[in-house]
């Protein structure tokens, strides 16, 4: 095996210490704002029925956790997250290679792109609902089209920006466009189509939250809409916090696939 | 040099852009004779890469043509030596046998042995990454060699490197190119180079690009181009086609 030097080790322990202090730090980070959050609520220096308090929300968790609500509401979201960024990532890689294929399709449809990307989208909320009907499938709609467009525009850009002299290079032993794409442009942009997958599910979460603010009767955005109608503030900041570890969880997901690729 | 591989006869090429029409290629022509080398030298931007693109069917020419003898094989080394980094240096190598759905155990063989001759036997699993500018260039070289061709284009292989290595890379080039038996044409703007390697050194003008001259090589202590830089009719050679390149700043 390897045997390092001693100036060696002291830069790995560095490495390790600062790494150390990073984490430290994050954590005393979140542990300052609960505590402090809690303190003020409890002293009622900050009204605690409009903002609620970390006690309130676990114990809010904990009551959905028991009538089983908790996990319902979580696994309408996430199965909503997950079918939307899955047939969005299908239409934008199918789309990004067509395009790529057949560049004058994509100088026709340039325009209609970035107007259909900086469109927002949550003013077509109401026509969805009558289109597509108050379902779950309005909410995958929503979140499709929130996703969709910036996904293609990443992609296709990244196809674009491919290495010019690798595909000279095909192009000299007589390959194919099928051969080019399949041996560069996929390969490699495989990092930038990670980064591009990352922006589409937290835009997919984005989306979906918002079609359940909408038209939902289940759904992490169902406890926020029914919370703050109810003047439930625990159960909307239970919600968020809910939401944000699930986006966490998303992120680390996507981060440790790439890392585990990086490794080979 | 015995059979003649490739005539090219009254060569032109123009370029076109949204203001205008530029006349790249003026009337090129020269032949090829089997294992013979050619170098190719012009200032910059006077078209010399353009001729190896039209040789090696990426563009077509606007004017004239151009004939191999047979149906050959055509070996296209770039300026870039366009490693694809996600891939193995053997893989990498393989590449071209890939698109001409040529790989099979023979042919793999044959790209192991290329790669551990010329010295990249401990590298034949590594990523590109690993390894130094001039050495990627020689994996470029045996990336070329591997779909086994009857000419190698090649332009400006070295135009990338430190002074040292493309000393000691143009020396490995043309071994290797000579040891494989291969007929070959290298673009360059390096005069020193040019007469160091080749049987034959095309002069070609400012844009647009003619024939200036056609020089055959022969040094009358023929070895590797890094002595053939200390032959004493090297400086002859020199001295003839800087006057014909006319340099003026």
């Amino acid at each position: 095996m390897y045997t390092y030097s001693l100036e060696h080790k002291n830069y790995l322990k560095k490495l390790k210490k600062e790494k150390r202090i990073v984490i430290f730090f994050q954590i005393i980070i979140v542990f300052l704002f609960l505590i402090s959050w809690q303190i003020l609520s409890d002293m009622n220096i900050i009204n605690n029925f409009l903002s609620s308090s970390p006690t309130k929300v676990f114990n809010t968790i904990i009551d959905l956790f028991k009538d089983g609500s908790l996990f319902k509401h979580i696994s309408v979201t996430l199965y909503e997250v997950i079918i939307s960024f899955i047939i969005s990532v299908i239409i934008s890689l199918i789309i990004s290679t067509i395009l790529w294929l057949k560049p004058i399709i994509s100088k026709i449809i340039d325009p209609y792109l970035t107007v259909l990307n900086s469109l927002p989208k949550v003013a077509l909320g109401p026509l969805i609902i009558i289109w597509v009907g108050a379902s779950t499938n309005s909410i995958i709609f929503m979140s499709l089209l929130i996703s969709t467009f910036i996904t293609i525009i990443n992609i296709y850009t990244s196809f674009l920006n491919t290495d010019k002299s690798y595909i000279t290079l095909l192009r000299s032993l007589g390959a194919s466009n099928k051969q080019i794409f399949f041996k560069v442009i996929l390969p490699s942009n495989y990092y930038n189509i990670i980064n591009a997958l990352k922006i589409n599910i937290s835009m997919n979460l984005i989306g979906v939250i918002m079609g359940e603010l909408l038209v939902s009767k289940k759904g992490l955005g169902y406890l926020i809409m029914y919370g703050s109608q109810t003047f439930n503030i625990n159960l909307v900041l239970t919600s968020v916090v809910i939401l944000a570890i699930i986006s966490y969880l998303m992120y680390f997901i996507i981060d440790k696939i790439e890392a585990k690729k990086r490794l080979k | 040099m015995s059979n003649k591989l490739l005539s090219v006869k009254n060569l032109e090429k123009y370029f076109h852009d949204k203001t205008s029409e530029t006349k790249a290629l003026d009337d090129i022509t020269f032949d090829l004779y089997e294992q013979e080398f050619i170098s190719i030298v012009g200032p910059s931007g006077c078209g010399k890469s353009t001729i190896l693109s039209i040789l090696s069917y990426l563009e077509d020419p606007s004017n004239g043509e151009f004939k191999y003898s047979k149906d050959i094989t055509i070996g296209y080394m770039l300026q870039d030596d366009s490693l694809f980094e996600w891939r193995t240096i053997l893989d990498n190598c393989l590449i071209g046998l890939e698109i001409n759905n040529n790989l099979n155990k023979e042919t793999k063989a044959y790209v192991i042995n290329l790669l551990k001759t010329y010295g990249l036997g401990d590298f034949i699993n590594k990523y590109p990454s690993s390894l130094s500018g001039g050495m990627r260039q020689r994996v470029a070289l045996i990336r070329t060699l591997a779909i086994n061709p009857d000419i190698l284009l090649l332009d400006e292989p070295m135009s990338k490197l430190d002074y040292q290595s493309r000393l000691a890379i143009s020396d490995d080039i043309y071994k290797i190119i000579k040891k494989e038996g291969k007929t070959a044409i290298m673009v360059t703007h390096d005069i020193s180079e040019a007469i160091s390697m080749s049987d034959k050194v095309i002069v070609i003008s400012k844009r647009p690009g003619k024939v200036k001259n056609i020089y055959n090589i022969k040094l009358s202590d023929k070895s590797t181009p890094i002595n053939n830089r200390k032959s004493k009719d090297f400086n002859k050679y020199f001295d003839m086609i800087w006057r014909d390149l006319d340099v003026h700043l």
